[in-house]
Formats: structure tokens, C-alpha cells, sequence
């Protein structure tokens, strides 16, 4: 139920219906003045050390606590009126413990040092009840204490702060706008999120830590209600892990798409009013728009369109844990075995450079220390289109080799266990100058994709079918009206090593999943995809056109 | 003091109605305590328990709403609780689709929901269970990874128009995916339960385990419309959307007035009362179902009762919100939690032994929309695809994406199985003709 719940949140189609299933979401709402409120570092510590003794009594040789308040506020418009406005907060404490060499792992709401000593108990007796059945104890990467630190977010202004007021108005214009420009139909949302997190470990370490990640969003449609038929255009703007300036558009931040589509790309703040006009104009488009014959296509993709297909087809498929297994029977595995990468085949063509990096500003994985308690950093995943590494983290570095964790351990509440989750998995931009406008140049039959559409790919990342949320015709070198009923089907190794061009650095930007779910239970975290428009040749076109009775 | 029992709930309830001063009040507490063990290469891979309870006050001014939270119980911070939402309302907007609180209610006995021996697992219950599944695979050299999780929880509403709800339930689901060492082969079996007495890991990881064996070294065959059976854990995923699901959640009677459904009528309306599926297709849901037992009430209050959704073929109710079932002047039908799709006495068996050529699907995989106005959806096959020739398996196959709707499925009916079990809710298996593989995909 709670994954149905979950897919449910991931997609604005469904509305505020199934949101009660996420953390927070929903569930707990509280007022904004009380969001704003933090606990005393000092009272913390008390609480992580009540626990980290009782787990060490108990039996345990590690042990690390995460005191956490999440909070998080999310507006629901349509048209002319606000849905619902949920502020939410959940405050709790988990506690992961080894003890015979086994994890434990036990949650509490109720954060005081007996409640907290009772949970450490409880993730001990957990570990031991296991150690029963197992053959292999944790071998787990060494780790330095970093003693009493910090970090933050470096937001501009906390959107926690800002009037819902202020928030509720920004939303409803834009709403406006699309209704202007003809919408039948808008919503828009406002996703807010702050994570206030306490990590302690008996390696020495007390990190506290405040996360911000905010997600302007809206679903445009148009109806014909003679012909029945309908067709929805997303926002374009992308999720990121910024404050409220992110909502205060700047031109240096704007990015022509290609000329003869009126598309914009935004980098570090979005023009949610110039979008939601041109999403209701496109929308109508889609209406009308000529349904695509199928077959072999040039594609160039936006980065806001990309990044979801470097998500599914490069960012999962170098997460370690799938690699090895531990995924096997929910998220899947993947091709990119040890025995694959051992091969040194092509993944991508040469242009194709991956980078995974959990400091990038702006991005939804930056963090100044995982949830494991190590530093963060950046590192190669793809070089010159060959795999040379995969997302790691402490339990898993001596399986491949290697001495230390990449810092990628997230848990998505005080009361989930924390494991390996996605870095940000970014595409390099191209080393030579080239616009988008310069890469359709050279495009004779193909199609330009922009925004989220519908995204599937197979338990071991091989086969995909990506749609988009607006396409272009190009022909003959230039854009040539809308298209629909677009989606392309490929294999991520024919597909990375079709890449042909990659737009230059200042065509760059940021594309985000903020709900990216993962493990048993399920867990959702959040992780941004940067890169340029590029050009993938010869790729299989299908038509999702359908009738039903 | 995660479940708290109906008079200690309402007790609480009481006191935070008491400290209103609001228009209406409304009250949920809600309560969980569970675990789970997660397992990966026939070793247990993580293991935890969580424990929470929280308090939600919606404090009304007229049309003007606020609501507020708290997780501490002591009069002080209950009392600070219920002044917090009310000064959210006043500042609120007035909502144009403002509906009062509802008033007192008549539940249906949901007593069936909660079973006292699910409520007592311990860590040792579950590791025994996981510990069953690991050894079974590790005899016969193959690999488990597998997620047992339970649940007890309870949801207790109170508001000043006299409406009174309790209900406590246990849940545990169980999944378990068996891989050959090769990983040529893989295998999956799912089950879900309210009483544990019928759980049993080792039997569940036996059939997952034989699919895996029976998987390995897969033929490629065309992609292409072929005749399939779909097992029940390919209809209805508890981990994932599904072609069921995505046609239940689609059955809202607003987004249909509003023409941006596949039960929008040309030139305006909703599809109601036609016939839209195969008249053998019948789907109910009843919260007090002995298979299912469900939740007595839905989130804002109503009650939850025996509503068919389609009956041999004919849309028979569509579910809507409070404000949209008064404006549209039909009946006020929430949505429902699981649901009970009828079939017939067939089983898996039968229904393999009468299939002169088609294929077996266990299971379907990251099925996502592709076209809201037919219901078109895509997705992969997974975890074994066998041909079927002359009434027996013949060779397992490789995995294939689909593009397809659940609404020509459904008029694709061949034939209907025995209904079982699948995360929440009764579904058959279904023989569908001319379902719409479009390419294969190299994943095991």
C-alpha cells in the first residue's frame, strides 16, 4: 500500500489523492512557525550519547544515531483556488547498531535518553536474533570521527520562511497565466522540504546538518471537448536544493531552447509564470499537433528531458548495491557487473563522461556528510565512454576492493534505515562551443524532447521507453512544428554509444528526481542530473497513439 | 504506547475537542509499531522495528481551515496543539469547496482486520522465517533475496459534530526473488496476510525457487501480440503501480466530468453505465471481507462499504470527493483501499493445461503511463516468462516490454482464474488474447 501511495506522489496526475503515504506528507501537518524552530546541538548530543552508550553496553562494536526533524510544506492549486495546504513535520530518533557482526536497527518518536537507550536495546536484540542465521559478518570501511561539525544548505532565503500567503499568490498567477493562454485545466504545487539531522556514531562523530530542497510544479491541460481528446504539458522547471530564490526568475538564468519553439531552460532560478503561458500554448499544440510516424530518428534532448534518462540508465545502473545483488528483489540488478566493467567494453561513445558528486551547489544530493558520517566528495563514474567506478558505500567498499565509502548512505527519516542511494550522476558538457541552435543545424530527420513524459526501463537497465513532455519535428536542419504520441525505445549501450554531440558548458542545467524511491520498505530521496542539450543518432521511434472502445 | 486501544484514543480525543474554540474540530491520532527483515545472497542484509504515534487537530473558522501536529500527549502540548491550527485558519483562504465536518457515523465491523497473533511477532519470528528461505536456496545453490515486513497500526477520529471512528489492524507482506548462481535464471512469489498463521516463507521461496531453475537459458522469441496468462502478482503489484491498480485509480467521477479521463464522454459527461469491459469482468471492494478485510473508513471520515465498481462489464459507480459528489448531485462514494476482482474456479494450472500457444507471465515490472486518455501503459516482463505450446511449458522465453491498456485487455478476455491474494486485494489470474509486446529486453 505505502509504494502504491508513493507512485502516486511521483506523479502530479493523481493529484493530492494518494499523498498520505510519504513521511510527513499529509500526515502530520504543522504550522510554519513551529518549522522554524530548532533543537538545542547540545540537548542532541546528550540524547546520541544516551544511545551510543546503551548500544555499546548491550553488545554492539559500532553504533551511530540520527536524531532527526523533517519537515516539509507542500501547496496543491488549481485553477482559481488552493487544494490543500499541508505543512508537515516528524521528529524522531533511528539507531543502526553491528553487534556479532550483523546490522540492527530500531526507531523512536519518543526522543529522551530511556527512549532512545530502549530503541538502542531493541536495534541490538535485532542484530543478535540475526547473527543466528548468518554465515557472513559486516566488513565495514574504516571511518575518522570529525567531532562536533556542521552544514548547511547555502540558501539565499528559507522558503519556510516566506508567507504561504506570498507562496499561494505566485502559484494562483501562474495558474492565471495558463487559463489566459487557453488551459482548460491547471494545477501547480509547491514542494518544500527541510531536513534537520543529527548524525552520531561511535567513530566520534557529531554532524548537524540542515537540508533544504524545494520543488515548483504544475500540470497544464488542454481539452477538446468535441473530440474528447485531451493533452497535458508539465512545468519545465526543475527541483533543486535551493531556497526560495529559486522562485525569483533572473535573465542571466534563462537559456533560449531552439529557436521556432519559444522554449526556455532555466538554470539557478525559474520563471514560473513565462512557463505555465507557454505550457497552456503548447498544450493546445498538442491538440493539434501531428501524430509521429514511427522509425529511425536523430534525437536531441533537453537537459530537462535528459537527466531522467541518465537517472534510470547510467544512475541507477553503478549504484554498488544493485551490482551486487542486494537489490535483487525489488529495484533489480544490473548489467554493469563486475564482470561486465572487468571486460572494459564501451558503455557510451567517447563524449559520454559521467561524473557522480554529492557537493555539486544547487544540486538535491548535496550534502556536507552522508548519512553514515562521511564527507562528501566528487569522483568519476564514466571516462571517455568506459566504466571506472560505482556509487559506494561503508559496508561495501572491501566487496570491490577498496578502502572508503563515496559518501552516498541516506535514509529518508529519523525512522528508516539508512543504505547506498544516488549521488548526483551528471553528463559532462561538450569541450567544443556549440548551441542548441548549432546542433539542429546539423540534424536532417529528427525530433527535439523536452520535459518529463512517461519513463520505464527493465530490472537490469537494458531496455528503456522514454516519452517527453513536448516535441518538435526537425527537418532538414530546423524545427518543424509540434509532434505527439512520441516515445523512444532503446538499449543504454547502443543508446549512451549513439551520442554524437554534446552542447557546450553554457547550455548546462540541472534536472531533478525528488522522489526517487528505492529499497524495502520503500524509501524516496532526492538527486539532480546536470548536463547539456545532446544529440543521440539513429534512434527507434514508436507511436503511442491507441483506440479504445 | 504506539497502539493505543479505542478508550485510550478516544480519552485523548476528547481532551484535545475539549480546548477548541473553533467553528468544527476534527481529531486523528494514528499509530504504528513493526518490523522488517531485508535479505540479499542468501544472508540478511538489514533488519530494523519503528514505533510512532501522532496527533493531527483541523481547526475551522467557516471556510477557513488550519490543521496542526503533535507527537507528545501531555495536556501542555495538546493544548498548544489545538491553538496552533486555529490560528492557521484565520489566516487561511476561505476554500470555495469547504464542506462541513460530517457528523456521527455508522461504521461496519471492521474487527476482522486486526489478528492478535500478527500484532506479537518478535525479531525472532522474522529471522526464523528469512532463515527458512536462505537455507531452502542455499541446498539447492541458488540465490534468495527477499523483504518480510509487518505492521499493527490504528487510526482513532473524533470531531465536534459528533463523528467517532476506531480501527486497528496487522499487516505482514512477504516478497522473495530466487536467482540462479549464473543469473540466467530468476524466480518470484509474493504473498500478503492479516493473520500470520497462514504465512510460511519456505513454501512461497519453493515457488520462486522453481521458476528460477525452470528460467534459466531463456529463448528469444519475436516480440509481438500473443495470447498470455497473467498471474495474479502481474496484475496487482503491493511494491510498484500495476495495470489493475492503474485502472481503479482512474475511476474518479470529477477528472471524467472534466473530459480528461478515459471515462470522459465526447461533448461532455461521463461514462457511467456503459459497458466498457468483457462481461465476465466484475470488481467490488468490501471492507469486510474475509480474504481482505479493510479499513472501515476513509481518510476524511466516511464510512467505507460493499460498493461494486463494475458489474459484468458496465462502469456501476465511479468515486468522487464530498464537494464534487454535491455539485455533480451523485452519489458520495470515497475511494476505495483494496478491492475484489470475481472470477472463476480455474487455477493456474488449468488454465496453462487449455492454452494451445501463448506465455506465462509471473510478473510485471516498472509500468508506467504512456497515454492517459486510453489508459496506455508500458512496462517489462520479469522474473519468469515461460512459452506455452499444447497445454504444457514448453521453454522459458526472455522478457519482453509491453505497450498496452487495461481497458482492451479487459476486453480481451480469455479466461478467469481462481482469485488469490495480492497486496491487499482478490485478483484472478487473467488470460488475455493479443496482448501487446513491442520489444524484448536482454534483463534476467
Amino acid at each position: 500500500m505505502k509504494r502504491r501511495e508513493f507512485v502516486g506522489l511521483t506523479s502530479l496526475a493523481a493529484g493530492a489523492l494518494f499523498l498520505p503515504g510519504f513521511p510527513g506528507f499529509g500526515g502530520t501537518p504543522v504550522d510554519p512557525e513551529r518549522l522554524l524552530e530548532g533543537v538545542d546541538p547540545a540537548l542532541k548530543k546528550r540524547l546520541a550519547d544516551a544511545a551510543l552508550n546503551a548500544a555499546k553496553s548491550a553488545g554492539a562494536t559500532y553504533a551511530d544515531v540520527r536524531i532527526g526533524r523533517y519537515l516539509n510544506q507542500s501547496i496543491f492549486t488549481r485553477e482559481k483556488q488552493v487544494q490543500n495546504i499541508s505543512s508537515g513535520e516528524s521528529f524522531g530518533a533511528g539507531v543502526r547498531v553491528l553487534a556479532d557482526g550483523n546490522w540492527g536497527f530500531a526507531a523512536t518518536n519518543t526522543v529522551t535518553e530511556a527512549g532512545l537507550a530502549k530503541a538502542a536495546q531493541l536495534a541490538v536484540a535485532i542484530a543478535k536474533a540475526n547473527a543466528k542465521v548468518q554465515k557472513e559478518k559486516v566488513n565495514l570501511a574504516p571511518q575518522q570521527g570529525y567531532g562536533e561539525v556542521s552544514w548547511k544548505t547555502p540558501i539565499v532565503q528559507n522558503a519556510f520562511e516566506v508567507p504561504i500567503a506570498q507562496k499561494v499568490e505566485l502559484l494562483l498567477t501562474a495558474n492565471a497565466k495558463a487559463l489566459e493562454n487557453g488551459a482548460s485545466f491547471v494545477n501547480s504545487t509547491l514542494f518544500q522540504i527541510n531536513e534537520q539531522k543529527y548524525f552520531a556514531s561511535t567513530d566520534g562523530s557529531y554532524i548537524d546538518q540542515d537540508v533544504h530542497r524545494i520543488w515548483p510544479t504544475f500540470g497544464v491541460t488542454a481539452v477538446d471537448r468535441a473530440t474528447g481528446k485531451f493533452r497535458t504539458r508539465e512545468a519545465l522547471s526543475a527541483p533543486m536544493g535551493m531556497g526560495y530564490e529559486y522562485m525569483m526568475p533572473k535573465a542571466a538564468d534563462k537559456i533560449a531552447g531552439p529557436a521556432g519553439t519559444g522554449l526556455i531552460g532555466y538554470k539557478n532560478s525559474y520563471d514560473i509564470l513565462e512557463d505555465a503561458a507557454l505550457a497552456a500554448q503548447q498544450a493546445k499544440g498538442k491538440l493539434t499537433a501531428k501524430s509521429v510516424t514511427p522509425g529511425k530518428y536523430d534525437i536531441v534532448l533537453d537537459p530537462n528531458h535528459l537527466g531522467l534518462t541518465i537517472h534510470e540508465s547510467i544512475g541507477h545502473a553503478t549504484e554498488l548495491d544493485r551490482v551486487l545483488g542486494y537489490e535483487a528483489n525489488y529495484a533489480g540488478t544490473s548489467f554493469a557487473t563486475l564482470e561486465w566493467k572487468a571486460k572494459n567494453q564501451p558503455y557510451g561513445s567517447k563524449l559520454v563522461n559521467i561524473i557522480a558528486d554529492k557537493t555539486q551547489p544547487g544540486s538535491l544530493g548535496a550534502v556536507g556528510y552522508d548519512d553514515e558520517g562521511v564527507k562528501t566528495k566528487q569522483w568519476d563514474i564514466i571516462r571517455d565512454g568506459k566504466l571506472v567506478d560505482y556509487q559506494k558505500i561503508r559496508d561495501q567498499a572491501a566487496m570491490v576492493g577498496q578502502k572508503e565509502s563515496d559518501g552516498c548512505c541516506y535514509a529518508q527519516s529519523w525512522q528508516d534505515v539508512q543504505f547506498q542511494r544516488m549521488a548526483n550522476i551528471s553528463l559532462k558538457p561538450g569541450t567544443q562551443k556549440m548551441s542548441v541552435d548549432d546542433m539542429i543545424k546539423g540534424v536532417d530527420k529528427g525530433i527535439y524532447i523536452a520535459g518529463r513524459g512517461s519513463f520505464s526501463i527493465d530490472q537490469q537497465r537494458y531496455n528503456f521507453q522514454f516519452g517527453g513532455t513536448v516535441f518538435y519535428a526537425i527537418e532538414k536542419g530546423k524545427i518543424a512544428g509540434q509532434l505527439e504520441d512520441v516515445a523512444y525505445q532503446a538499449n543504454t549501450q547502443e543508446f549512451w554509444n549513439s551520442c554524437a554531440a554534446i552542447c557546450d558548458e553554457s547550455d548546462y542545467r540541472l534536472f531533478g528526481s525528488f522522489f526517487d524511491g528505492k529499497g524495502q520498505p520503500p524509501q524516496v530521496s532526492a538527486v539532480s542530473h546536470g548536463s547539456s542539450t545532446t544529440r543521440f543518432n539513429g534512434v527507434n521511434i514508436i507511436n503511442t497513439a491507441r483506440k479504445i472502445g | 504506547m504506539a497502539i493505543l486501544t479505542k478508550d485510550e484514543a478516544q480519552a485523548i480525543l476528547k481532551k484535545v475537542l475539549s480546548f477548541s474554540t473553533a467553528n468544527e474540530c476534527e481529531a486523528t491520532l494514528t499509530g504504528q509499531m513493526g518490523g522488517n527483515v531485508r535479505s540479499a545472497r542468501n544472508a540478511i542484509s538489514t533488519a530494523g522495528a519503528v514505533e510512532n504515534v501522532q496527533l493531527n487537530v483541523e481547526s475551522r473558522f467557516g471556510k477557513r481551515s488550519g490543521m496542526a501536529t503533535c507527537n507528545e500527549f501531555d495536556e501542555a502540548t495538546l493544548r498548544r496543539c489545538v491553538q496552533r491550527a486555529e490560528e492557521i485558519a484565520k489566516l487561511a483562504p476561505e476554500s470555495p469547496e469547504y464542506m462541513p465536518m460530517l457528523g456521527p457515523q455508522q461504521y461496519l465491523d471492521g474487527g476482522k482486520a486486526y489478528v492478535q497473533s500478527t500484532a506479537d511477532i518478535t525479531p525472532d519470528y522474522r529471522a526464523q522465517q528469512t532463515a527458512a528461505s536462505l537455507q531452502l536456496c542455499e541446498k539447492r545453490k541458488l540465490s534468495s533475496a527477499g523483504f518480510l515486513n509487518d505492521s499493527t497500526g490504528f487510526v482513532a477520529k473524533r470531531n465536534s459534530k459528533g463523528l467517532e471512528a476506531y480501527q486497528r489492524a496487522t499487516t505482514l507482506e512477504y516478497s522473495v526473488t530466487v536467482r540462479t548462481p549464473d543469473g540466467t535464471g530468476s524466480g518470484y512469489a509474493t504473498a500478503d496476510y492479516n493473520d500470520i498463521s497462514k504465512f510460511d516463507a519456505g513454501r512461497l521461496t519453493q515457488i520462486a525457487a522453481d521458476k528460477a531453475s525452470g528460467s534459466m537459458n531463456a529463448k528469444a522469441i519475436e516480440p509481438g501480440r500473443y495470447t498470455v496468462i497473467l498471474e495474479p502478482a502481474a496484475l496487482v503489484a503491493n511494491t510498484d503501480a500495476s495495470l489493475l491498480q492503474a485502472l481503479m485509480g482512474a475511476m474518479d467521477a470529477r477528472a471524467a466530468d472534466e473530459g480528461r479521463s478515459f471515462l470522459s464522454k465526447k461533448g461532455g459527461g461521463n461514462r457511467k453505465g456503459e459497458k466498457l469491459f468483457d462481461e465476465r469482468v466484475t470488481i467490488y471492494s468490501d471492507p469486510t471481507s474475509a480474504d481482505v478485510p479493510d479499513q472501515i473508513f476513509a481518510n476524511d471520515g466516511r464510512p467505507q462499504k460493499k460498493v461494486t465498481w463494475i458489474e459484468k462489464g458496465v462502469v456501476k459507480n465511479l468515486y468522487s470527493s464530498r464537494f464534487w459528489a454535491q455539485k455533480a448531485g451523485i452519489p458520495d462514494i470515497p475511494p476505495p483501499g483494496g478491492w475484489i476482482m470475481e472470477g472463476g474456479t480455474q487455477s493456474l494450472q488449468d488454465m496453462i493445461k487449455g492454452t494451445a500457444k501463448g506465455i506465462l507471465v509471473t510478473r510485471l515490472w516498472y509500468i508506467r503511463p504512456v497515454d492517459p486518455q486510453t489508459l496506455l501503459y508500458t512496462g517489462l516482463t520479469r522474473d519468469g516468462t515461460f512459452y506455452i505450446e499444447n497445454g504444457r511449458i514448453k521453454h522459458p522465453v526472455k522478457n519482453f516490454r509491453f505497450n498496452e491498456s487495461p481497458i482492451v485487455m479487459l476486453n480481451n478476455l480469455e479466461a478467469i482464474g481462481k482469485p488469490q491474494r495480492v497486496g491487499g486485494n482478490m485478483v484472478p489470474p487473467l488470460k488475455i488474447r493479443e496482448f501487446n509486446f513491442t520489444s524484448l529486453s536482454d534483463a534476467v
